[in-house]
């Protein structure tokens, strides 16, 4: 560890920190309505989709119109893969993409996973990394900040039946926020070297006379939503560790603070929207300490080098111009959000430091967390502290004067217990069967981190790998997928439920004896019952792979 | 439920439509038009002929050259499709090495890179930068460090009769980062390097 790495850590934590209430007013003046310079062409849409955008919603209505966007989402998704060798900007004449691969591509791109069995510029022409992934970015994005802000509405109404209109909130998601930032964003990455041109590969004859085809396409517009909307998924294969990607330091500081500026923001537009920012900012530095002991975790293990190499400085799946400081703070901060872009290849990770962006995805994607799905997977581990502190004191549990009752509990825990079920059952499944054993690279105890990383990561819709695994099988395309659906619905429709259940509820004042959830107390009681759920669900499995691993390469064993 | 259906299609249509089209269009159109260099790939050309791009690594094996990293890129096999043969610095077909750091197969590469290294440079220090025994992470990083390109000194200069110290005139002068004096890493840019070296001291 050195200076310049520790002030590179700070300087990103204190961006962010600025940016929270610029972002965090702008997005509550957005979901309030207030937020009108495009209001013709949002006017336009709505009457074009038969639309009333003062008809708000119940919950359940809400979730329908959730699932059939993703529904359409992957269909389309689906279709465009399938038949790209026909459609146009397909300069590379590449061909259709095998079912069961466009399967679980499509699911991934949807569910705002972007997990990815194949290499971008080897098999998608730019039709489908246009219309087909840009527009998931765009729209999966938006989806879950969507689901958070019908959430919040829980919360600010009174004996109310509807938590908004799905249709409204997405559009003006997408209208007002992710578009503007992005069409900005794409420019400055064009400026700073990353290509944006319809043109096919080109051929170089290199200084030594070989002949290099070098991969282009229009890489700045996806980059840009890829990492804002905490996508992740790669026009290239080496993701944003190409120098196409990620060409530049500053490029790579804009990713980092992008992919946490909207998670980080929707704290304070909470805040903004209940009354009293400093509930929001209560949530923020919960999720801050996590965020900031990962990264610090990251940075330590990974600067102490390779033992089996005598300690050599671990380059091994690092470019030179990140280094261990910039790519191990990439790594925390990709997988404390659900993004999962990479600028280095954490498979390559020393044991511990491969670890925390494990930890990070299986404690839920609350660090910051994706787009909407940080604060909503954050609200469902609040209301099991107020449970929880509740029955310590023996009060009925109450949040911002609801009353937290059976139902919700009873619905937090299915959300809490989804992903878990789908990782270590699903997993499980893949390390008992020949299929799931044949795609691991690594043997010994490095191979089930594989395989753990794999369904933590699509459980958890986070989209990084260990990509030693080679998950382009029948077996893993289905399974990843399941467990990429059971990631976004079985948490996201418990939590509209919620929503639901506390727009009906009656408001109650606060009185001596309420919890105040604006204190340092309930910050630190909320980290601890998020590290208790986590480790009690994963410790023997982390145990099993890292820090065997981890134990194995200090005293000399190679695998 | 048919309603739903109305709205959620024309919704995806119409957003395929805006950020599926007119925006990466839209981005096209002014990225051709402010910055047209950086939007088609940063490409370097000589005499006419494009030579590779700044921003992409390619393989060096001459003793004249400064060499870029290893890559552990690869291309698929002419004899089987279905599997894959090593080709370093392929541009078609990003990616690292996924080797785990626990890995027989790392070490093992590491040591013959090594003694590769050490046989192509008899007069170099001791010590191998490690940028130089392992690979990227694209397998097309364009830069070494700057340790990794003063190891290289000695048999470059060797190679194209020159002094060494003239030559690390040159490097240092090519050295790049970080970014506002604190952030990032200091990097050579491989290609550059190699280009100014030609230029100023052609290879005889």
């Amino acid at each position: 560890m050195d200076a310049n790495g520790i002030l590179l850590i700070i300087l990103l934590f204190a961006v962010v920190l600025a940016l929270t209430p610029v972002l965090g007013g702008y997005m509550a003046r957005i979901y309030d309505g207030r937020a009108r310079w495009l209001a013709p062409v949002e006017q336009g849409i709505y009457r074009l989709c038969g639309l009333d955008p003062d008809c708000e919603q119940h919950w359940t209505g809400y979730a329908m119109a959730f699932l059939i966007v993703h529904l359409l989402g992957v269909l389309a998704l689906y279709g465009l893969m399938r038949l790209q060798a026909f459609l146009p900007f397909n300069p590379a004449a590449q061909t259709a993409v095998p079912p069961d691969l466009a399967f679980n591509t499509a699911i991934s791109f949807a569910t705002n996973t972007d997990w990815q069995n194949y290499g971008g510029e080897s098999t998608m022409g730019y039709l489908v990394q246009m219309a087909g992934f840009t527009v998931q970015n765009f729209l999966s994005a938006a989806a879950g900040i969507a689901v958070a802000v019908a959430l919040i509405r829980g919360f600010t109404r009174r004996s109310a039946r509807s938590v908004g209109n799905f249709y409204v909130d997405l559009t003006r998601t997408v209208l007002y926020l992710l578009l503007p930032v992005c069409l900005i964003g794409s420019l400055v990455l064009v400026w700073q070297g990353v290509p944006q041109t319809l043109q096919g590969s080109v051929s170089a004859t290199t200084l030594e006379g070989g002949r290099q085809i070098i991969a282009q396409g229009p890489v700045a517009s996806q980059m840009f939503i890829k990492h804002f909307g905490t996508n992740g998924g790669g026009f290239f294969n080496a993701n944003a560790a190409h120098p196409y990607e990620n060409p530049t330091v500053l490029v790579n500081f804009i990713y980092m603070a992008s992919i946490l500026a909207i998670g980080a923001g929707l704290t304070n537009t909470f805040g903004r929207m209940i009354g009293d920012q400093r509930q929001g900012w209560a949530l923020l530095a919960a999720m801050g300490v996590l965020l900031v002991a990962g990264a610090f975790a990251t940075y330590w293990a990974e600067a102490q080098g390779n033992p089996a190499l005598g300690f050599l400085t671990n380059m091994e799946g690092k470019e030179t111009r990140f280094g261990i400081a910039a790519s191990a703070l990439f790594a925390t901060v990709t997988t404390a959000t659900s993004c999962g872009a990479v600028n280095a290849m954490h498979d390559s990770l020393l044991p511990l430091a491969g670890m925390v962006p494990l930890v990070n995805m299986l404690l839920g994607e609350v660090v910051i967390g994706g787009v909407g799905s940080g604060l909503y997977g954050m609200m469902v581990f609040v209301l099991i502290t107020m449970f929880i502190a509740g029955l310590m004191v023996g009060r009925t549990p109450e949040y911002l004067g609801k009353k937290i009752e059976a139902r919700e509990i009873k619905l937090a825990v299915i959300a809490i217990l989804a992903t878990p079920l789908a990782v270590l059952g699903l997993g499980a499944l893949a390390m008992l069967t020949p299929a799931g054993l044949a795609g691991i690279a690594a043997p010994g105890p490095h191979g089930l981190s594989e395989v753990l990383y794999a369904f933590a990561s699509s459980a958890n819709n986070n989209g990084s790998a260990f990509a030693g695994l080679n998950g382009n099988t029948l077996f893993y395309n289905v399974i990843l997928a399941v467990a990429m659906l059971i990631g976004r619905f079985a948490v996201v429709i418990p939590v509209l439920a919620i929503a639901g259940a506390l727009a009906a509820k009656k408001t109650v004042p606060p009185s001596a004896g309420t919890f105040p959830t604006q204190s340092w107390l309930f910050v630190a009681l909320l980290v601890g019952i998020v590290l208790v759920v986590g480790g009690l669900t994963y410790f023997p499995v982390l145990a099993l792979g890292p820090v065997v691993e981890h134990l194995a390469l200090a005293s000399g064993t190679l695998f | 439920m048919v309603k739903h259906l109305r709205a959620a299609l024309v919704l995806l249509l119409a957003m395929t439509l805006l950020t599926g089209l007119i925006y990466p269009l839209a981005v096209t159109g002014l990225a051709q038009a402010l910055f047209p260099r950086q939007a088609n790939g940063s490409l370097i050309e000589r005499n006419g002929r494009v030579i590779g791009s700044e921003l992409i690594g390619q393989t060096f094996s001459h003793p004249g050259y400064f060499w870029s990293r290893p890559s552990a890129t690869t291309a698929p096999d002419p004899k089987d499709p279905a599997k894959t043969v090593a080709a370093p610095y392929n541009a078609a077909n990003s990616g690292g090495s996924n080797l785990a750091p626990s890995a027989k197969a790392l070490i093992d590469t590491v040591k013959q890179r090594e003694a590769a290294l050490r046989a192509a440079n008899p007069a170099a220090p001791a010590e191998v930068p490690a940028d130089l025994l392992l690979s990227s992470a694209s397998g097309l990083d364009p830069d070494i460090s700057p340790a990794a390109a003063e190891w290289q000194v000695a048999r470059v200069a060797a190679a194209r009769h020159m002094s060494p110290e003239a030559l690390r005139q040159l490097v240092a002068a090519h050295v790049k980062g970080p970014l506002l004096g604190m952030l990032g890493e200091r990097t050579v840019n491989v290609l550059d390097l190699n280009l100014a070296l030609d230029a100023r001291w052609p290879m005889r």
